[in-house]
């Protein structure tokens, strides 16, 4: 899946968390991810990335933790965009199963 | 929002841990392979303890890095490295193990294919058992195949086959490809570096020049399926970029723990010109990664001394410091394989002899010399002509 479809396709109104099989490492530029089942690395290029991403459990929707963390309306598609490729990884999914 | 600098633009400055540490658990192995970058073979009395190898994990964990790539030697012959490998996994710290195959049983691949934590990577060196038994000791191409079906069957699907680029084994590409293909594994290539016994055998067989041509069209080709460690990025100034980083992490993303608990910049230099430290010192690997002087200095930014003038430095960045320090030329200077041809011209200027060599030698002391000297291996079967695989005539 091409980045621009995921971004079309992410849902910012349902609810997310981090894949359980991820770990998070906090890093002065943001944080790196590692997925021990894909074993891929992906990199969370801000801190208020990695506060929104460490949120989504704690939150209803993936936009309020947006916006929990501070994200501007002008920056929620940039946003958007980042959580969608985190998604494409599978780095976070969906909650709306459990 | 903030605006960070590209990512890597931060990593030459170092990171809290590394993503990608190499731990070689014992210098003790089966194998004499020709090229071995940690001249393995004898145990070292001063090998880690179980425990203290436990403590270093713990540490591992507490730094959260995500795994380790253990290696040695071959790890397999510690008699504790199941138990290791299961202290890891239980505290979060994967674990991918190279290995030549020796101990991968039915039973114990079964065992592997059942961890999501565990990895496994099978060296090779050649695509036929002749190419590959004349760097690694015969016998060993059987070993490697037999360990890769075991996994196979027991389905473990993604393990890697790991491959050190020579002169002999270029050809193989899309051998080594259909091999791992046929295991439902995952190729992994890197590059031969002149450290540990791999000084001895460079000369005779890194790749030449239409070969790292040759290989670099192959790498674009195939693009993220096959894996590098980002062991090429000095192809890099042949145009496009390889999947990966494309710089040299040592120090910086990258370091390596050997069997004794001294830290190096990165595997491929375990020389005391690059020995930032000891975990058994107080403050452990920790204070060994943060606040080493040696990994201090190459977090600065670096010089790219003569190369700074070259068109391509912004893509190979002056190319890998163990294969410059190993073949004598300046760390400022050109990669001995630098794609614009400055290594050759810099390595005729290097006095004969004079190169650093290795720190330490486990050899063992009656090694057999598996290679042939003056005669390269035919790259086919049906192909005997002497200048075959140099890309001329």
């Amino acid at each position: 899946m091409s980045t621009d479809i995921a971004a079309r396709a992410f849902d910012l109104d349902a609810p997310w968390r981090v894949h359980p099989q991820v770990s998070i490492r906090p890093e002065r530029f943001g944080a790196l991810l590692y997925h021990f089942g894909t074993r891929r690395l992906s990199f969370l290029k801000s801190p208020m990335l990695l506060r929104v991403v460490g949120s989504l459990a704690d939150r209803p929707t993936a936009r309020e933790a947006c916006v929990a963390a501070g994200v501007l309306d002008a920056d929620m598609s940039t946003y958007r965009s980042a959580l969608a490729t985190l998604a494409a990884s599978q780095m976070i999914c969906s909650r709306s199963s459990s | 929002m903030t605006v960070a600098l590209p990512l890597v633009e931060q990593f030459p400055y170092g990171l809290d841990a590394p993503i990608c540490l190499t731990w070689e658990l014992t210098y003790a192995c089966n194998l004499s392979c020709v090229h071995c970058l940690s001249s393995s073979g004898r145990r070292d009395p001063g090998e880690l303890s179980t425990a203290e190898c436990k403590a270093v994990i713990d540490e591992l964990e507490r730094m959260q890095v995500f795994y380790v790539n253990i290696g040695g030697g071959e790890p397999t012959v510690r008699p504790d490295f199941w138990e290791l490998v299961d202290y890891a996994t239980a505290h979060r710290v994967g674990v991918k193990f190279s290995t030549n195959g020796v101990k991968i049983t039915p039973d114990v691949a079964r065992r592997l294919a059942g961890s999501d934590y565990v990895d496994v990577q099978i060296s090779l060196d050649g695509a036929t058992a002749d190419v590959n038994d004349a760097v690694r000791g015969v016998g060993s191409y059987d070993t490697a195949m037999r360990a890769m079906a075991n996994l196979a069957q027991a389905g473990f699907v993604g393990f890697k086959i790991s491959v050190v680029m020579t002169r002999h084994n270029v050809d193989q590409l899309d051998a080594f490809k259909a091999i791992a293909d046929g295991f439902g594994a995952q190729l992994r290539i890197t590059r031969l570096r002149p450290s540990g016994r791999g000084a001895d055998v460079w000369d005779e067989l890194h790749p030449t020049a239409a070969q790292q041509r040759q290989l670099y069209d192959w790498l674009v080709a195939h693009g993220e399926d096959v894996l590098t460690g980002d062991s090429f990025f000095h192809l890099a100034a042949f145009g496009d970029a390889l999947p990966g980083l494309n710089l040299c992490g040592a120090g910086r993303v990258v370091c390596l723990i050997d069997p004794v608990g001294d830290v190096y910049a990165c595997p491929f230099a375990i020389h005391e010109n690059f020995l930032a430290g000891n975990v058994r010192a107080p403050g452990g690997f920790m204070t060994v990664w943060r606040e080493s002087e040696l990994f201090t200095q190459l977090r600065r930014p670096q010089t790219g001394g003569a190369c700074t003038s070259c068109s391509a430095f912004d893509a190979c960045r002056g190319g890998c410091m163990a294969a410059k320090f190993f073949t004598g030329l300046p760390l400022d200077g050109p990669d001995p394989e630098c794609v614009k041809g400055h290594g050759e011209s810099a390595l005729a200027a290097v006095d004969s002899g004079s190169a650093p060599r290795p720190s330490l030698d486990h050899s063992h002391r009656s090694r057999p010399v598996p290679i042939t000297l003056g005669r390269p291996a035919p790259v086919s079967a049906c192909n005997e002509n002497p200048l075959a695989g140099l890309g001329i005539g």
